[in-house]
C-alpha cells in the first residue's frame, strides 16, 4: 500500500536521470527521498504524481495502478518547492481550489477550509493575495492546499528549499507535528541529510538515478552501507585510510596499542564545539579532523603542536576509503 | 500546534512592501538637481510644443464654435456614419485579434516547434511595414486581377481584413511575456488537485493572462480607431459604406472651398477620435497598476 | 504605463533549457498551431508574398527604371532627411526622458509618463491636424512664423515634427525598463569615486542602456521611414519637393496610376522593415532585453 514505484526508468536525451528504480512508501510514513541535486529525486517524485511520464515502470499509489493516470485523477497532494501559488487567487481561493473543483457544496468546503488554515496557522490571513505572504506562510498555504482534497499521499518536492534557515527549521519541526496529526502517507524531497534525519520516519537515498540505501535514520546514520551514504549523512573524515565520523574518534596524549601517532595543526572552536586538525605523518594525505566539546578539549588541554594519538572510538562507523 | 509559527509573519508579510520590486526601486528616485531640472524643463517645453499645444488646439477648433457646432458636425450623415462604421470596425478587430492574438502567442511560448522562430519574425511585419505599404500587401492580395484572393477592394471586409493585418502583434506581443512568466508549477499544482486541462486555462491561465489580453485589445482598439494610410487604397472611400473618420478628416482638410468650416468640422471629428485614445489610455493604465498590485 | 506603448515588446528571447524535451504531440497541439500558422500564414505571408511576386513580376528592367526615376530618388532622399532629423530628435528626447523617468522623483513624473504615451494612440491624421492648426498659416504659430520667414507647414520643418511627433515615445519605452533594472549603485559608486554627471553618463549610463537605446532607434527609425498620415497631412504632398517615399506609393497609385512603380518603391521600403525586424531581434537576443 502507500507507494509502490516499480522498476521506473527516465531519460532526459543521452542523461539517465532514473535507472530502474522499485521503492515502497509505507502507509502512514513520512518518508524522505534525500541526495544531491541532479541525482533524480524531484524526478521521482514528479513521476510518482503524474507530472512527469516515466520511460519505464509502474506505480501504483494507495494500492491501485496509476501508471497511466493523469495527476489529477492520482488522489495525490503536491507541494512544489517554490509554492506555485495561484497568485491571482486569495489564501481562502487557492486552499478551496480542489474542493471547487470537485464541486463540493459551498458550506462544507467554507468550514474545511477553515479547518485547514487554522491548522497551518493561516485563518487571519484568508482574504490575503499569496503576494502578501511571507515565503514560509506561502508553502504553509500551499500545504493545506495539497490536504484540502484529502490526498492518498502528500509529495513534497523541496518544500523548505526556498526558505531562509531559521523559518526552515520551525516549518520542520512543524511538518514533523502535522503529520503525526495528519498521518496521511508522505513522501519529500529533500537534499538537506539533517531535514531528513530530522523529521522522517524512513530514509531513501538516491544518487546518479540509483537508490543506494532505505532504512531509519539512525540505520543509515550507524550502518550506511557506501561510503557515499556515510558522507552524504553527516561529516566524515579519514583515520588510518578508513572513512570515520569526526566525533567517533577518541584522543590519547600517550601512545595506546594500535593508536595513530598525530600532531595538532589546527584548533578551531565554533560555538560548544572544537574542531582538532591533526597531520598523522606518513598517513592520510588529507589530514584527520577529530570533532570534540569543549570540556573534551580542555580536560585534555589540547593546544596547537600538542602529540596525540587517535584511535576509532568502539563500536563506531567505518568504511574503507574507496580507491 | 506550534506557537511560534505564529509569530512568522516576516518583514515582508505587511502587504504593502511587496506589491513589486520594480516600485520599490522607483521610490528611491533621486530629488531634481540643477541639471536634471532643466532638462525636464526643455523636454516638457518640447512636449508642449510638439504634442501638448497641437491636441489643445485640435480641441479648441472642435469647441470653438460651442458645443453646437460640434455636435452640428459630427451629426452629419456622411460623418456620423464614417464614424459609427470606425468604432464598429475597431470593436470587431480588437475582439477578433484578441482571440487569435492570444491563439498565436500561445503557441509560440507554449508549443515551439520547427519554424516557429519565422513565426515570431512574421509577426512583427506588420509593425514594421510602412502603413502605406500594408496597404499596398493588402492591395496585392485583395485587388483582383489575379486566380486566388477575393476582390475586397471597397468593400467593409476589405478594412476588416487590413485592420487585423496592421494590429497583428499588438495582443499577441503583450501575452507573450505574460505566458513565459507564468508559473508552471501553479498549473501542475491545479492538475494534481484535479483541474482538466480547460479547467487548468480557465481557472488559472486565463484570469493571469486577461488584463495583457485586455492590453493588446485595447491597443489594437485605438489603432483601428485612427489607421489611415494602410487603409486609403482599399477602402476607395465610398460615403456611407467604406468611408472612416480619418479619411473623412483628411476629406475636409483638402476643401479648398470652405476651409474654415471644413477645418473646425475636421477638428470635431479629431476631438471624437482623441477622447476614445485617451480613454483607452486610462484604461491601460488601470490594467498595469492592477496587475502590478498583485505582485 | 511602462511596457504598454506600441511598441513590439518582441519575443523575450526564449532559449530552450536543456530540460526542454520534446513532449508528445497532442490533437489539441495540433490543432492550436494549425490554427496559429494559417491565421499568420493568410493575414501576413501571402500577401506579402504576393506583393514580391508583383514587383517582379514585370521584370528587373521596370524595377530599377521605377527605382531611378528622378521623382523616387528625390522621395528617398526626403525621407532619408526627415527621418534622420526626426530620429535625431526623438532619440536625445527619449534618452532624457528615461534619464529623468528612471531616476528622479517630481511632482507629475506619472503625468509625465502618461503623456509619452499619448502620441501612439493618436490617429496620424489627427496628428497631421493638430499641426496644422498650431504650425500652419492660419494656426497659433504659423503667421507668427511665417513672417519671420519659417515655413512648418508644407515644408521640412513640419514633416519633421509629424514623424517626431508619432515615433516620440518608442526610445523612452525600450531604455526605461533597463535603466530602473540597473539601479542606482553603479552611478553612486562612479560619484563616490570622483565621478562627474558627464562622465557618469558616458562611463557608466550609456554602456548600460546600449543594447536598450540601440532597440529603441531600431523601432524610431521603422516608425519614421514609413510615417504616412501625419506627414501627408503637414507635407502638401508636393511631388518633387516634399514627397517622401511612403507618401510616393501612394500617389502612384492613386494619381499616376503606376501600380508597377508603386510595388517597386513599396519594396524597397518592404527590405528596411524586414531589416530592422532583423536587427532588432538580433539586439534583443544578444542582450536579452
Amino acid at each position: 500500500m502507500g507507494i509502490e514505484a516499480r522498476g521506473i526508468g527516465k531519460r532526459f536525451g543521452d542523461f539517465v536521470a532514473l535507472e530502474n528504480i522499485d521503492l515502497t512508501v509505507r502507509t502512514g510514513a513520512l518518508t524522505a527521498l534525500l541526495g544531491p541535486s541532479g541525482g533524480g529525486k524531484s524526478t521521482l517524485l514528479r513521476i510518482i504524481a503524474g507530472l512527469e511520464k516515466a520511460d519505464s515502470g509502474t506505480v501504483g499509489i494507495d494500492g491501485r495502478d496509476a501508471t497511466s493516470l493523469p495527476p489529477r485523477r492520482r488522489d495525490v497532494g503536491f507541494v512544489f518547492q517554490h509554492y506555485a501559488a495561484f497568485t491571482h487567487l486569495s489564501v481562502y481561493r487557492n486552499v478551496a481550489f480542489g474542493l471547487e473543483i470537485r464541486k463540493r457544496p459551498k458550506d462544507e468546503i467554507r468550514k474545511r477550509v477553515h479547518e485547514l488554515l487554522e491548522l497551518v496557522h493561516l485563518e487571519q490571513f484568508a482574504d490575503r493575495l499569496p503576494a502578501q505572504l511571507s515565503g514560509g506562510q506561502r508553502q504553509r498555504m500551499a500545504l493545506a492546499r495539497a490536504l484540502a482534497v484529502e490526498p492518498k499521499v502528500l509529495l513534497l518536492d523541496e518544500p523548505f528549499g526556498a526558505l531562509d534557515a531559521k523559518v526552515r527549521k520551525e516549518l520542520r519541526d512543524w511538518l514533523r507535528r502535522l503529520h503525526d496529526e495528519v498521518h496521511v502517507t508522505t513522501l519529500f524531497v529533500t537534499h538537506d541529510q539533517e531535514e531528513a534525519l530530522e523529521v522522517s520516519d524512513e530514509i531513501v537515498v538516491i544518487n546518479h538515478g540509483r537508490i543506494e540505501q532505505i532504512g531509519s535514520p539512525d540505520e543509515l546514520y550507524d550502518k550506511p552501507i557506501n561510503d557515499f551514504v556515510m558522507s552524504f549523512l553527516g561529516p566524515v573524515t579519514t583515520l588510518d585510510g578508513r572513512l570515520v565520523r569526526p566525533h567517533d574518534i577518541e584522543i590519547f596524549t600517550a601512545p595506546v596499542p594500535d593508536a595513530i601517532p598525530a600532531e595538532v595543526t589546527r584548533l578551531q572552536r565554533v560555538g560548544f564545539e572544537v574542531r582538532a586538525e591533526m597531520s598523522t605523518p606518513g598517513g592520510d594525505e588529507d589530514g584527520t579532523w577529530v570533532q570534540l566539546t569543549r570540556g573534551q578539549s580542555e580536560s585534555i588541554s589540547l593546544d596547537e603542536g600538542s602529540r596525540v594519538w587517535l584511535l576509532p572510538a568502539p563500536n563506531s562507523t567505518s568504511i574503507a576509503v574507496p580507491t | 500546534m506550534t506557537a511560534q509559527l505564529d509569530e512568522a509573519p516576516v518583514a515582508d508579510a505587511s502587504g504593502a512592501g511587496v506589491a513589486s520590486t520594480r516600485s520599490t526601486k522607483v521610490k528611491k528616485g533621486l530629488p531634481l538637481g540643477s541639471a536634471s531640472a532643466s532638462s525636464l524643463g526643455v523636454i516638457v517645453l518640447w512636449m508642449s510644443l510638439l504634442v501638448l499645444l497641437p491636441l489643445a488646439a485640435v480641441l479648441g477648433k472642435a469647441f470653438g464654435s460651442g458645443w453646437h457646432g460640434f455636435t452640428a458636425a459630427v451629426t452629419q450623415p456622411a460623418t456620423a456614419s464614417a464614424i459609427k462604421l470606425t468604432v464598429v470596425l475597431a470593436v470587431l478587430v480588437a475582439i477578433v485579434n484578441c482571440v487569435m492574438g492570444t491563439l498565436v502567442a500561445w503557441v509560440l511560448v507554449r508549443e515551439r516547434f520547427r519554424g516557429s522562430s519565422l513565426l515570431e519574425f512574421v509577426i512583427d511585419i506588420p509593425f514594421a511595414l510602412p502603413t502605406i505599404v500594408a496597404g499596398l500587401v493588402m492591395l496585392a492580395l485583395y485587388g483582383g486581377d489575379h486566380p486566388f484572393g477575393p476582390y475586397l477592394v471597397g468593400t467593409r471586409t476589405g478594412l476588416f481584413v487590413t485592420l487585423l493585418f496592421v494590429t497583428l502583434p499588438f495582443t499577441v506581443r503583450t501575452v507573450q511575456p505574460v505566458l513565459l512568466d507564468l508559473d508552471r508549477d501553479a498549473e501542475q499544482a491545479a492538475a494534481s488537485l484535479g483541474a482538466s486541462a480547460p479547467s487548468v486555462f480557465r481557472r488559472i491561465v486565463l484570469p493571469q493572462v486577461l488584463p495583457a489580453m485586455a492590453s493588446g485589445a485595447a491597443l489594437s482598439f485605438a489603432r483601428a480607431l485612427g489607421e489611415y494610410g494602410s487603409i486609403v487604397l482599399i477602402s476607395s472611400n465610398l460615403p456611407f459604406k467604406t468611408e472612416i473618420a480619418s479619411s473623412i478628416i483628411y476629406g475636409k482638410l483638402q476643401d479648398a472651398d470652405h476651409p474654415a468650416r471644413s477645418t473646425q468640422q475636421a477638428a470635431a471629428i479629431a476631438a471624437i477620435l482623441l477622447l476614445a485614445s485617451a480613454i483607452v489610455l486610462v484604461i491601460l493604465d488601470l490594467l498595469q497598476r492592477r496587475v502590478a498590485r498583485r505582485g | 504605463m511602462a511596457d504598454l506603448a506600441l511598441t513590439p515588446v518582441g519575443a523575450p528571447a526564449v532559449t530552450p533549457s536543456p530540460a526542454r524535451r520534446r513532449e508528445r504531440i497532442t490533437a489539441t497541439s495540433v490543432g492550436l498551431r494549425t490554427a496559429a500558422i494559417a491565421y499568420v500564414g493568410i493575414l501576413v505571408l501571402l500577401p506579402l508574398a504576393l506583393l514580391v511576386y508583383r514587383t517582379f513580376q514585370p521584370g528587373l528592367t521596370e524595377f530599377f527604371n521605377a527605382l531611378s526615376d528622378p521623382y523616387a530618388v528625390h522621395a528617398f532622399q526626403v525621407t532619408a532627411v526627415v527621418a534622420g532629423s526626426a530620429l535625431a530628435i526623438d532619440t536625445v528626447f527619449g534618452v532624457a526622458v528615461a534619464i529623468l523617468l528612471a531616476r528622479y522623483r517630481f511632482p507629475g513624473r506619472r503625468l509625465l509618463s502618461a503623456f509619452i504615451d499619448l502620441p501612439v494612440a493618436v490617429s496620424p491624421i489627427v496628428v497631421g491636424l493638430a499641426l496644422l492648426l498650431v504650425y500652419g498659416p492660419t494656426g497659433w504659430f504659423g503667421p507668427y512664423l511665417e513672417s519671420h520667414g519659417v515655413m512648418v507647414i508644407a515644408a521640412k520643418p513640419g514633416m519633421v515634427l509629424a514623424t517626431a511627433f508619432v515615433a516620440l515615445p518608442l526610445v523612452a519605452r525600450a531604455v526605461v525598463p533597463v535603466l530602473e533594472q540597473a539601479g542606482l549603485e553603479q552611478e553612486q559608486a562612479a560619484a563616490s569615486l570622483g565621478a562627474n554627471a558627464y562622465t557618469r553618463f558616458v562611463r557608466i549610463t550609456l554602456p548600460t542602456i546600449r543594447a536598450a537605446l540601440a532597440y529603441g532607434v531600431v523601432l524610431t527609425v521603422a516608425r519614421c521611414i514609413g510615417e504616412y498620415g501625419a506627414v501627408l497631412v503637414v507635407s502638401g504632398n508636393i511631388q518633387g519637393t516634399t514627397e517622401t517615399a511612403a507618401l510616393r506609393v501612394g500617389n502612384l497609385i492613386e494619381t499616376d496610376l503606376n501600380n508597377n512603380a508603386a510595388y517597386a518603391v513599396a519594396f524597397v521600403l518592404v527590405v528596411i522593415a524586414v531589416a530592422a525586424i532583423l536587427i532588432g531581434a538580433f539586439i534583443r537576443r544578444r542582450k536579452r532585453i
